[in-house]
């Protein structure tokens, strides 16, 4: 039973802080709203407001651009694969780390994190020269691996939480019972860790949807979505459609989200010892 | 019957035949060996791949480049360094640390409200919906959020509309007018780099000051009003120096992405460059590697500091 | 009298720290057995040294006859009932208990059949649908002991399973288990801190202190016979005399243990009689608890109810018989 350790909950709060607290989150709500009022702007040349009239035709034109479904395609695909390998190598790492304890364990977290607190283009000029220094050109799978490094870290947090809330007593329970180590993993750790890495996998996926400063560096001739943006951005081509695309990326990703927080949300009620 | 009743007799069974049988008796008895085989896939990737290059980046700064034929020169020199001192480099430098303060400031205000509301009187629904309402926007595409802010700083939108409507439009020229931050509009000037670096970090110093908060125990506030402070105090005295580690938590991730960033700067900003924008260029068509290696120390080392700093601070619990 | 478990010269050393030292059991099949020690004695750690979770670091332990050292917990015939229960919590109930049929390939109808006789023989019948975190603290320790019955294990290892339950519900467990154990006839071996519990439920005690075994023996001889002054202090609680005030009370120079219930008050020039100062009482119930200065010594003596209870500070006789002073070899 969490009992609410911070909570003043029951006395109201004072109206600044209230009215505060609502002005910073509509600040950080408002910008992304206004994208998607001007994907249905008719002027196209520049960003005025008002919108000078409503229409839906750049839903349209999007659809019939091919340079948007092939940067969409590549996305997925880099962020599928980077999340698959990110899942493999960030539960191990979870695993080993909440197992035991060892000489180390400590520099491992902060390896894992690394990626992800240097800032971007620290990460992406290594990745870069490393790569011409070692003759690798650049293509799909340098992207990948680029993406899979710094994937990693989600997936790592997310067992790692879930691991320490697991008990201790449930894998000796299993074995003591007469499954090995495998079975034990396929129906009692697997099942306890599940949602976790789901949503690991989850987080995973909308990074390496949405990350352009490292793939910058280690794509080819390759257009991820980002990098279109990018593209769009710095020399805009037909603006409305560009805005359209920052909706539907908004919109695709807010579902991973909401769902990797509702499988966390519940994982209260699912990890847990027997007491 | 089956063969797992026949043997049921038996104090001690044969385990399950096949690879995964013996694997697993083998695994069982060496844990370290165990360890190992969890531990090297990850350790070898993150490993080779990442500190491999980061070090082969570290390395290079140690170059330098020949001027004439514009290849590098793999020879140990402290050029390279040499040529980062010089004024219209340090210029830059300064900028980016200055720049990464003050969002870390704004960002801290900023959040501050929110966290506080979110850790301590949101409840049930409410703190659900406060919860996504940092995490949507914190995994929101960055460059959407950024390109938003295009929109909203451009000279026909509704930035200046409002401003138009309110007639504030002098306020606003005024403000443009000041040397350094102003310039020619919102969308080439610093406090336009500042509004959009403020925007897409602040969710990264909401939820570490919002967990610092939320470690208060509730009667700590209590406690302090009872010995007769007025909120003022209790603010200064308890709550501030409590939510401090995840401040700095926050800041930490502030400091990193503003030094480090150099598409911000470039979409909405004036042409003078921050570290992350002299990084790109230098190795880009000028293949000056060491040079943008060089810079990327820079970062490095003053994330360094701060990591060291915020440690001791306990700002490493709050992340 | 076939030996269910045998522990040879067994220890488990974590580094420096002697966890289980030079460890002789043997226990019977079909007892009911319990090691009895404070926290780190080493009574959990022999526990899991049978169930597999650590290995010896030196000696020989046998399971009915053949080897289990080396050998994993997934392949000994032994079951363990864990402290926190340790339940599936994403399997419900039927499947908890079916979990080591189901690793070992029964088949679905005749596992479920299996588990459901199970839950009736610790009185649950028709919980197979509940979730553990549905369930009582009572319950879910029912759920765990049927987990562990299901499999017929060969010896079954309770680890504290009752320290979580409040006075009554444990008064309960133990009838039910006794009478369970007697019923199935398989060996238990049961792990316990509370010394009440381990004489009210064993055949046979071990008393562990610091990774030794201080003594094994039924709940009678540990109690009334204890070999050393830990087990006196520990087993029940007793007086503890030193050798110069049991040889003037009727023993020999040693240290000797009076067991506070064999106490009387005496009227005053009982030959034999102790005199002593009242100092404290405590009422308990059934019988009053007397905190007494006699020479020098503090002594408790409980007195049933019903009595004529002295006042603090009075002055009164002891009785006792000596057949009640037990000499102890061991002093410490």
């Amino acid at each position: 039973m969490r009992s609410d350790k911070g909570s003043d909950a029951g006395r109201r709060s004072p109206l600044g802080l209230k009215i505060a607290a609502g002005l910073g989150l509509a600040f950080l709500h408002l910008p992304i709203l206004l994208i998607f009022v001007y994907a249905f702007t008719t002027e196209e040349r520049s960003y005025q407001w008002p919108p000078p009239g409503f229409t839906l035709r750049w839903f349209a034109v999007t659809w019939n651009r091919p340079d948007v479904w092939e940067a969409l395609g590549l996305s997925v695909k880099v962020a599928s694969i980077s999340t698959v390998i990110a899942l493999v190598l960030g539960t191990l790492c979870a695993a080993a780390v909440s197992g035991s304890r060892f000489f180390g364990r400590e520099a491992i977290s902060l390896l894992v994190i690394l990626p992800i607190a240097l800032p971007g283009i620290i990460t992406g000029i290594a990745l870069r020269s490393a790569f011409s220094l070692a003759e690798i050109p650049f293509s799909f799978w340098t992207i990948v691996l680029g993406h899979a490094t710094f994937c990693v870290v989600v997936v790592y947090n997310n067992a790692i939480a879930r691991f320490r809330r697991t008990s201790g007593s449930l894998m000796e329970a299993s074995m003591d019972l007469g499954a090995d180590g495998f079975q034990t993993f396929r129906y009692v750790i697997l099942p306890n860790i599940g949602t976790a890495l789901l949503a690991g996998g989850m987080l995973a996926f909308a990074l390496s949807f949405d990350e352009v400063i490292v793939t910058t560096f280690t794509a080819g001739q390759q257009q991820t979505l980002p990098i279109w943006m990018l593209e769009e951005l710095v020399r805009p081509r037909q603006r409305p459609v560009t805005n359209v695309v920052a909706m539907v990326v908004v919109l695709v990703t807010f579902l991973p989200i909401l769902a990797a927080y509702y499988l966390t949300r519940d994982g209260d009620q699912i990890a847990g010892g027997g007491k | 019957m089956t063969a797992a009743a026949a043997s049921a007799d038996a104090s001690i069974r044969s385990g399950r035949g096949g690879v995964f049988g013996a694997l697993s008796d083998v695994l069982w008895r060496n844990p370290r060996l165990t360890l190992f085989l969890m531990l090297t896939p990850p350790l070898l990737w993150l490993g080779i791949i990442y500190l491999g290059s980061l070090f082969a980046l570290l390395l290079q700064s140690f170059f330098s480049i020949d001027e004439y034929s514009g290849l590098i020169k793999r020879e140990f020199t402290l050029s390279t360094y040499a040529e980062l001192l010089n004024p219209a480099n340090i210029d830059i430098i300064v900028r980016t640390l200055t720049m990464s303060a003050a969002v870390t400031v704004g960002a801290a205000v900023l959040a501050f409200p929110i966290a506080y509301f979110a850790a301590r009187y949101a409840r049930g629904k409410w703190k659900a919906l406060f919860y996504l309402g940092i995490m949507l926007p914190l995994w929101s595409s960055y460059l959407v959020k950024v390109y938003a802010w295009k929109l909203i700083l451009a000279r026909e939108g509704i930035l200046n509309w409002l401003f138009a409507k309110l007639h504030l439009t002098w306020l606003l020229d005024a403000w443009l007018a000041i040397p350094v931050i102003g310039g020619n509009s919102l969308a080439v000037s610093h406090t336009g780099t500042f509004l959009v670096f403020l925007y897409v970090w602040l969710p990264f110093m909401i939820l570490p000051v919002q967990a610092a908060l939320e470690r208060v125990p509730g009667n700590l506030v209590e406690a302090s009003a009872d010995l007769g402070a007025s909120p003022r105090q209790t603010f200064l005295n308890v709550l501030f120096p409590l939510a401090l580690p995840g401040i700095i938590a926050g800041s930490i991730f502030t400091f990193s992405l503003t030094m480090g960033d150099y598409i911000i700067p470039q979409i909405v900003g004036t042409s003078r460059r921050f570290i992350g924008q002299a990084v790109y260029a230098h190795q880009g068509t000028a293949g000056n590697i060491p040079l943008a290696a060089a810079f990327t120390v820079v970062p490095i080392v003053v994330m360094g500091f701060y990591l060291w700093f915020a440690k001791r601070r306990g700002a490493f619990d709050a992340l | 009298m076939t030996t269910a478990v045998a522990f040879q010269k067994v220890s488990r050393h974590f580094g420096a720290v002697r966890a289980v030292d030079a460890v002789d059991l043997d226990i019977r099949a079909g007892e009911f057995f319990a090691m009895l020690g404070p926290s780190g004695s080493g009574k959990t750690t022999c526990l899991r040294l049978m169930a597999g979770f650590e290995q010896p670091t030196a000696g020989h332990i046998e399971i009915f006859g053949e080897t289990a050292e080396g050998v994993p917990p997934y392949r000994r015939n032994v079951n363990t009932v864990f402290q926190d229960y340790a339940l599936f919590p994403h399997l419900n109930v039927l499947d908890n208990v079916a979990y080591g049929l189901m690793v070992r390939g029964v088949a679905k109808p005749e596992r479920r059949a299996q588990a459901e006789a199970a839950l009736e023989l610790v009185k649950l019948p028709g919980y197979g649908g509940r979730k553990p975190g549905q369930l009582s603290g009572g319950q879910r320790q029912r759920v765990a002991l049927a987990r562990a019955l299901v499999n017929k294990p060969k010896v079954l290892l309770l680890d504290e399973p009752l320290g979580a339950l409040d006075l009554k519900l444990r008064e309960q467990m133990q009838d039910e288990l006794k009478s369970l154990q007697k019923a199935l006839g398989i060996t238990f071996v049961f792990v316990t801190h509370d010394q009440g519990e381990a004489l009210s439920m064993a055949d046979r005690i071990a008393v562990f202190n610091e990774g030794r075994v201080m003594q094994i023996g039924t709940p009678e001889e540990v109690y009334k016979r204890p070999r050393s002054r830990f087990v006196a202090d520990f087993v029940g609680s007793s007086n503890v005399l030193p050798p110069d005030f049991v040889a003037r009370h009727g023993g020999a120079r040693q240290w000797a243990s009076l067991r506070p219930e064999a106490l009387r008050l005496a009227d005053d020039g009982t030959p034999g009689a102790i005199p002593a100062t009242v100092t404290g009482r405590a009422y308990l119930g059934a019988s009053t608890r007397l905190s007494l200065d006699a020479e020098g010594e503090r002594i408790h003596a409980v007195i049933p109810a019903g009595g004529a209870l002295p006042e603090d500070g009075a002055a009164v006789a002891l009785a006792f018989d000596t057949a009640d002073l037990h000499l102890m070899e061991d002093a410490s």
